[in-house]
């Protein structure tokens, strides 16, 4: 009885092993074709074969040189830049907000609260394309160059502006870890003479290292995967895109014959760095996103 | 039901109890959401009142450097001493009086008038519009033609006019502070107490009053950047704006409803309203399918891979998280090309393995098999994030229950939709619901696979076979039709769809949770 019972507990996890198998190759061979593609040095534009003849990194060294028509490292330069600021005011915006609601007891609170939640509601873009015009009459896609730094330059600004000043809506994930603080040590630190202002340095915030690495690593995520503010914002500025559009452009009817293979080199350059911060966003990731759905 | 009984029903049971009861007391909920949502106005209303019963209380009560306050901001701050926060006072109300005379009022007073345009020599009347005069010209030297010369725009008269109510109501809360403020220090200086310094004053700012300083900030640049844009867009829903109506050179005009009214006359035979009704199906469906797919496989394959016994967890997870991890626009493109009609490498696979030599076109063809494709890309796409999302919740079901299902003789598949999916629809209902409104808006999987085609049907307006609302939305205003006012329009009723449904939801957790702790 046992032994049949053993069998067939073996005869299940087999069949669970292959099938994991075969749906985990499913599901990793696009990217594994993608990073093989991007390494092929055939002289066809666009691969025939699923796997290239010829190895070598001509993809990405002419990623790089040839940035006549279509600038690359530009693009990644710009987004970069664009990354870290968003993300620098976007941390401080959310952790402000997110600290206010959740220890400071102050009137309509709740108000404030329903409030973000009802903005959030509504369908991203349909501001965006509201947005757009708003920086445009203030003339700010217009400016050639801030604080004089050369390709530093309205486009840019705008899209910083575009990915933090939301930010603050975003506040329910870090709140709901605050609440998680107690409340003891804020009253004890009170009793003590400590401002509000010097618990939320010296106490809420050393105690919340998780949460700030987690929002930190987002909203700097946020601008490399955003793909459809940045659509809106550049426009037919092909300087100031950012990766996600400038990859869209590659494969677009006009260069696609010509970019292919640069554009899979181009994302497999986004990809990793963008991976390997996600991966260890992971566990922080899964905390903030269980405690913000299930609690409803 | 009594709680001894609802303590006996199996989780299944429990769940269909649930369900039932929601829909037993959906008109309840909904008659509570509306006498809630009248309680609020109620409310609302009654602050209004008292704050300028108040309002008036303390012009009555304060001594005439209080009540001149209410005239010239802060005069009453300065007489006490507070000479920099009076000061502050009276830059805002100079700054504002400023701002109306030179900037605000050449738009605000343009923003329902009739309007006139000159075109070809002659003069167009053009009722209910956003400013005065859209064109004039002039006949040119040679006599022949005409050079149009541009007056006012009306795209930013709105932005401004907005600008201007936003930026007024601002200053009324300031102008509202002011008055409070004056009252205070006129007592205080009548009590014979300390009146606070502007450091002091400052100081409050870190503590007592440390939410102000941590809000304004954040509140700022969402009332720029979402709330003004947000009331913006939803005027022009109201209003002709489209490509015929371009400024400069036109003035566009309120139209009242008149745009709902083309996409919800379904009678008269309008592309419009037939491709919003087609559509609007289409995204439900959309909605239906990519959420309950995700959820159903990604729980399947969490439970595998969590299963007792399963070697190399940690390597099955990761394969799929890898997929999460990869920006979603890397991926859908990547998808894109290897479905491709030409040089595709699902193609190339199928003629390698078939000798198959016609290849498919996946996206471009046929409406269903492009259908069918999306919403399988939307699984490879969004499994990986339910596997991350349910282990957790996975783990937390009680291993007897499995057990004791085992001994009495239940297989897997028996388990699974006796035991884990009533568990997991009721622990995870909200989460459902929120990754339902996300794939209501999922503009990404839609727009950056198919780009909407194929777009091989005539009747429809602008919009292909795979377009859901949002990504015709997007088509609309920035493609060749630049059709602004429908396009708010469809954002607006996508908005009342998504809001309902997230305010029931939120009803149905909260009167679910009252249940288990009352009943």
């Amino acid at each position: 009885m046992i032994k049949s019972y053993k069998l067939r507990r073996g005869l299940a996890n087999t069949f669970i092993y292959i099938i994991l198998a075969v749906l985990g190759l499913i599901w990793i061979s696009p990217l594994v074709y993608l990073i093989i593609q991007s390494f092929s040095a055939d002289p066809e534009a666009i691969p025939q074969t699923l796997l290239p003849a010829s190895f070598g990194f001509d993809n990405y060294i002419k990623l790089f040189q040839e940035t006549d028509s279509l600038n690359f490292p530009r693009w990644y330069l710009n987004t970069f830049v664009i990354a870290c600021f968003s993300c620098v005011i976007s941390t401080i915006s959310v952790l402000m907000v997110a600290y206010a609601f959740s220890r400071l007891r102050f009137k309509s609170r709740k108000k404030f609260i329903n409030i973000g939640m009802i903005l959030g509601m509504f369908p991203g873009f349909m501001t965006m394309i509201a947005i757009y015009y708003l920086l445009k009459a203030m003339q700010i896609l217009d400016l050639k160059s801030i604080f004089g730094i050369p390709g530093f330059d309205g486009t840019i600004l705008a899209l910083i502006i575009c990915y933090s000043s939301g930010a603050g809506l975003g506040f329910q994930i870090s709140k709901g870890f605050f609440d998680t603080i107690p409340r003891a040590l804020d009253e004890a630190a009170t009793i003590d003479g400590a401002t509000r202002n010097q618990i939320f340095w010296k106490i809420i915030l050393p105690m919340s290292k998780p949460i700030v690495v987690y929002t930190v690593l987002t909203s700097f995520i946020g601008p490399w995967t955003d793909f459809i503010l940045a659509k809106i914002i550049a426009g037919d500025k092909i300087d100031n895109y950012t990766v996600a559009i400038g990859l869209q452009k590659m494969i677009d009817n006009d260069h696609k014959n010509a970019w292919f293979k640069r554009f899979l080199a181009g994302s497999v350059l986004v990809a990793v760095p963008v991976t390997i911060l996600f991966l260890k966003m992971q566990n922080y990731y899964v905390e903030g996103v269980t405690a913000g759905g299930v609690k409803g | 039901m009594r709680y001894i009984d609802y303590m006996q029903l199996n989780p299944f049971q429990k769940f269909g109890y649930h369900f039932a009861n929601f829909f037993k007391k959906l008109p309840s909920n909904l008659a509570r959401f509306f006498k809630f949502l009248g309680r609020a106005i109620v409310r609302f209303f009654v602050a209004i009142g008292k704050g300028f019963a108040g309002y008036g209380k303390r012009f009555v009560k304060g001594d005439i450097f209080v009540k001149l306050s209410y005239l010239i901001f802060g005069v009453s701050n300065i007489v006490r001493g507070q000479i920099i926060k009076g000061c502050l006072f009276i830059l805002v109300e100079v700054g504002y009086i400023l701002f109306m005379i030179n900037f605000a009022w050449q738009y605000i007073s343009k923003i329902n008038v009739t309007g006139y345009k000159i075109e070809n020599g002659q003069q167009i009347d053009l009722p209910n519009s956003l400013g005065y005069v859209a064109k004039t010209e002039t006949l040119s030297a040679d006599g022949f033609s005409y050079v149009p010369e541009f007056h006012d725009d009306s795209m930013l008269i709105l932005l401004y006019s907005v600008l201007t109510i936003v930026i007024t109501v601002i200053v009324f809360a300031i102008y509202i502070a002011n008055t409070k403020s004056a009252y205070k220090v006129y007592e205080a200086k009548k009590n014979g107490e300390a009146i606070p310094g502007f450091k002091a004053e400052i100081k409050s700012f870190l503590d007592e009053k440390f939410h102000i300083t941590l809000m304004s900030i954040p509140c700022l640049l969402i009332g720029c950047f979402t709330v003004l844009p947000l009331i913006f867009m939803i005027l022009i829903a109201f209003t002709t704006y489209d490509k015929s109506h371009l400024p400069p050179g036109n003035l566009f005009q309120w139209a009242g409803l008149s745009n709902f009214g083309e996409l919800v006359n379904f009678a008269g035979g309008e592309a419009k309203a037939h491709t919003f009704l087609e559509l609007a199906e289409w995204t439900v469906v959309w909605a239906i399918l990519a959420t309950f797919s995700n959820y159903i496989c990604g729980m399947i394959v969490a439970l595998m891979i969590n299963k007792k016994g399963i070697k190399l967890k940690a390597l099955w997870r990761t394969l799929f998280v890898v997929v999460v991890a990869v920006p979603q626009f890397v991926s859908l493109l990547l998808m894109a090309q290897i479905l491709a009609e030409n040089g595709g490498a699902l193609n190339q696979l199928i003629e390698l393995i078939t000798g198959n030599k016609e290849p498919i076109n996946f996206l471009g063809g046929n409406w269903f098999t492009a259908r069918v494709v999306v919403v399988i890309v939307n699984i490879w796409v969004g499994i990986p994030y339910t596997i991350l999302i349910t282990s957790g919740i996975l783990m937390n079901i009680p291993a007897d229950l499995y057990e004791s299902a085992t001994i009495d003789g239940a297989g897997p598949v028996k388990s699974f939709t006796k035991i884990t999916l009533p568990y997991m629809l009721f622990v995870t209902t909200p989460y459902l619901i929120t990754t339902f409104i996300g794939n209501i808006n999922n503009f990404n999987v839609i727009y950056l696979l198919t780009g909407g085609g194929p777009f091989t049907n005539p009747d429809y307006y602008n919009a292909g076979y795979t377009d859901i609302l949002v990504t015709w939305l997007f088509n609309l205003t920035m493609g060749e039709k630049q059709d602004y006012k429908l396009a708010a329009a469809i954002g607006i009723l996508v908005f009342i769809v998504c809001a309902t449904l997230s305010l029931i939801t939120f009803n149905m957790t909260k009167s679910a949770k009252d249940e288990e702790a009352f009943s």
